[in-house]
């Protein structure tokens, strides 16, 4: 714990004159998972594009701490390099699993993709790996050579962690993770991502707009309106005891279950 | 040399063209298996019929050359003759079914049998040149995955095949890899033909006139078929000799001769074929008169 | 080890045209290395709020709250968490868990969150189950569906799983049977004994007696009384 793994530092992105997100700045530990919450339209997409190298910010910086280079602003690194980060050292988790997967490929040939990506080439030991994080994300190993489209939502999405996953990454980007999933479904996702996270070690960042989500998920929490930060703090503290005035009211509208 | 009974230009094409087409090849020779763009004209074809291949091979031609046109590995089918046709007319020059003639020979989905040598061009015509274009739809995502050499998505399909079909069931086709740096669709010629792809005396252009990409293995070229360790590429083929030579080791066509389910196997190039007979070999359906092969 | 000084604490309710609550005002008192301290106080007069300013969960107004070396009012969010995963331990009175987890998993966790190996971290938890009289057949159940009293011990258990050199105790005795409550006293007396710094809330007289050394009225600290 010398540094941190991620340091966004002033990041701006508009779309013409319109404003996506504006002058956000946080650290990302490493094991730390962190929740970005707010309303569709507050920006919190917009960061996670730019933080997760598949946006360019208008100003501001994202420098990663890299295993072999140390810290380096993502935006200078060399586009053959940032995409092997994205390969191997990041996941990113999107919301719509069909976003995140090949639908015309099975669920073995999704999980080797990234594997294959780096460099394996024996059939059996990539089948082998696939198969286990089948196993480790819940998966009927049977199903290795079926495609995901015979999935449900859930195994879609699981299917999808998996993938991301295989390469032992060291940062997860998730994106409404749990969104359109049935409650039952959320909860195990939800056991499985915060088992694996702390398995692996893993540091998160977690867009979502639902409270209970970041509450069992992020020890970090960062509350967004109309593209910039109103509150960040310890998640507990941030939504038992919120500060800002957006913070009190997206607090208090959801339903005590 | 001039044709002497048309209003062409030599080979159709007129000069400026041919020059845009061979900047274009000069630059695929450079970088092997590299797909270049070029503005590929309307011919007096249809798509699909070879407009790529046709293209490169007017741009390729001399007055003082000899065509050879094979489809499938036969000089006699439509494709073949038209495509030969044409360019007596436009081109004015000589044709041959003799591999050993030509200099050069445009072919759609075979290699022929006979050794090339050196100073023989083979133009290949290519429906889809992009290779990756199985998994990845999108244009502008494959050509950044060449420009990076990002290759993982190829032995995606490798493997995919082997899931399903318990061996790489690729069998036309099949990608290769060129001089060690790009991934390349030899166009749908037979994997057994891959292996001659690899270190040939001849230049190989291949012509893709829908998409409007060439790209080139010059000679001696290294080109390796993908695979895994533990499931290596294999040539294939069937397992006979030719019903008409008794060549064995070349790619056959199976030939359904009845109704009752009976079948041959005879060579797919009609001129290796041809060749044999004359040279004295025979096989169970060889007729001793010099044969119209298949 | 837990020393308050000067500690305000005001509720600013946004949704109510700005209205500002007092709560605390001008808390100050310390617990030291062994020592258990209650918060004493009638209901309403901020025992809870004090309890959740020292855990990091509300964030004071002004005054200092020190905890095992940190300065809490000053602290990054990383060295709250740090605070609370070694340092600091916190026995609420609802337990709040992931549904689905095993109940010796919910146990065990606070030490596999500290690298401690799976089998030490389980055995620990399994003592401490058996001590508070959980039955076998249900470590292997999530807790989501037991009594509230089970619900209790399990949440007790998974408060003393770590040895933390300061713990904070909600009415840990609150829903126990004789039997079980004579437990967790223990449980709080060997904390004691070996130098655990204690912060409570015990509505149950004889049990704060048992163990308590003193109490702070937390009543002095409410702002309302100062203005009668």
């Amino acid at each position: 714990m010398t540094a941190p793994l991620l340091s966004v530092e002033h990041v701006t992105r508009r779309y013409g004159p319109r404003i996506g997100c504006q002058d956000v700045s946080f650290e990302l530990w490493p094991g730390e998972v962190m929740g970005i919450v707010g309303e569709s339209g507050s920006g919190k997409s917009t960061l996670l594009s730019c933080i997760s190298g598949q946006g360019d910010p208008d100003e501001g910086r994202v420098v990663y701490d890299a295993r072999d280079l140390g810290p380096v602003d993502i935006r200078e690194m060399s586009e053959p390099r940032r995409r092997m980060l994205m390969r191997t050292d990041w996941a990113f988790v999107h919301q719509n699993p069909r976003d995140g997967l090949r639908m015309t490929v099975s669920a073995g040939a999704n999980v080797g993709e990234r594997l294959m990506a780096v460099g394996a080439r024996n059939y059996a030991n990539i089948r082998a790996q696939a198969t286990d994080w089948l196993g480790k994300v819940e998966i009927d190993e049977g199903r290795v050579d079926d495609r995901p489209a015979a999935f449900s939502g859930g195994m879609q999405q699981r299917l999808q962690i998996a993938r991301n996953l295989v390469t032992g990454p060291r940062l997860v980007f998730m994106d409404e993770p749990t969104g359109g999933l049935d409650v039952s479904v959320q909860a195990r996702l939800l056991d499985l991502i915060r088992g694996l996270v702390r398995e692996l070690g893993l540091s998160a960042v977690i867009v979502t707009h639902d409270l209970a989500v970041v509450r069992l998920l992020a020890d970090r929490l960062m509350v967004m309106k109309d593209g910039r930060r109103v509150e960040t703090g310890l998640t507990d503290q941030v939504l038992d005891d919120p500060q800002h005035p957006y913070t009190q009211l997206l607090v208090s509208s959801v339903l005590q279950a | 040399m001039t044709p002497q009974d048309t209003e062409y230009n030599f080979a159709y094409l007129d000069e400026q063209t041919k020059r845009m087409i061979r900047r274009a090849l000069l630059k695929a020779v450079a970088i092997p298996g590299y797909q270049v763009p070029f503005a590929s004209r309307e011919m007096p074809m249809p798509y699909g019929w070879g407009t790529g291949g046709v293209q490169v091979t007017a741009a390729t031609l001399t007055p003082e050359d000899t065509l050879k046109v094979i489809d499938q590995g036969a000089d006699d089918t439509t494709n073949a003759v038209s495509i030969r046709k044409f360019f007596q007319k436009v081109a004015g020059i000589s044709v041959t079914e003799k591999t050993a003639e030509a200099t050069v020979i445009q072919t759609r989905h075979r290699i022929p049998e006979r050794d090339l040598e050196a100073g023989q061009i083979l133009v290949y015509q290519v429906p889809i040149p992009e290779p990756l274009r199985f998994l990845e739809p999108r244009e502008t995502e494959t050509r950044k995955m060449h420009a990076l050499a990002e290759y993982g998505l190829m032995h995606v399909k490798l493997y995919e095949d082997i899931a399903r079909h318990g061996h790489i069931a690729t069998a036309y086709a099949y990608p290769v890899l060129v001089e060690g740096r790009f991934v390349m669709d030899p166009s749908p010629i037979p994997k057994f033909d891959n292996p001659k792809l690899s270190n040939s005396p001849a230049l190989q252009l291949f012509g893709a006139g829908r998409e409007q990409r060439i790209h080139a293995i010059p000679p001696f070229t290294r080109v390796v078929s993908l695979d895994f360790e533990d499931h290596p590429f294999e040539r294939g083929g069937a397992d006979a000799d030719c019903a008409i030579c008794a060549a064995s080791g070349v790619y056959l066509d199976e030939v359904i001769v009845d109704d009752a389910g009976g079948r041959m196997f005879v060579c797919s190039d009609t001129d290796h074929c041809r060749e044999r007979l004359e040279a004295g070999h025979r096989g169970p359906m060889g007729a001793p008169a010099e044969g119209e092969a298949a | 080890m837990i020393e308050l000084a000067d500690v305000t604490k005001t509720f600013t309710l946004h949704q109510q045209g700005g209205q500002v609550l007092a709560v605390i005002r001008g808390a100050s008192f310390r617990v030291d290395p062994g020592e258990c301290v209650a918060l004493t106080g009638p209901s309403g007069s901020g025992k809870s709020t004090v309890m959740r300013m020292v855990y990091g969960n509300y964030l004071a107004q002004a005054g200092s709250i020190r905890v095992a070396g940190l300065e809490l009012t000053r602290a990054a969010p990383r060295e709250i968490s740090a605070l609370r995963r070694d340092r600091l331990g916190y026995v609420s009175q609802f337990l709040r868990v992931v549904p689905r987890v095993p109940t010796l998993e919910v146990v065990a966790e606070p030490l596999l969150s500290l690298g401690v190996a799976r089998g030490a971290a389980e055995a620990r938890a399994a003592d401490l189950l058996s001590r508070l009289n959980v039955p076998k057949a249900l470590w292997s159940l999530s807790p989501m569906t037991f009594s509230g009293g089970e619900q209790q011990r399990v949440n007790i258990a998974r408060g003393f799983a770590h040895e933390y050199p300061a713990l904070l105790l909600d009415e840990p005795t609150a829903s126990l049977d004789p039997v079980n409550r004579g437990v967790v006293l223990d449980l709080i007396a060997e904390a004691k004994a070996r130098g655990a710094a204690i912060l409570g809330i015990f509505h149950d007289a004889e049990a704060r007696a048992r163990v308590c050394d003193r109490s702070v009225d937390v009543g002095a600290f409410s702002p309302r009384s100062e203005a009668a």
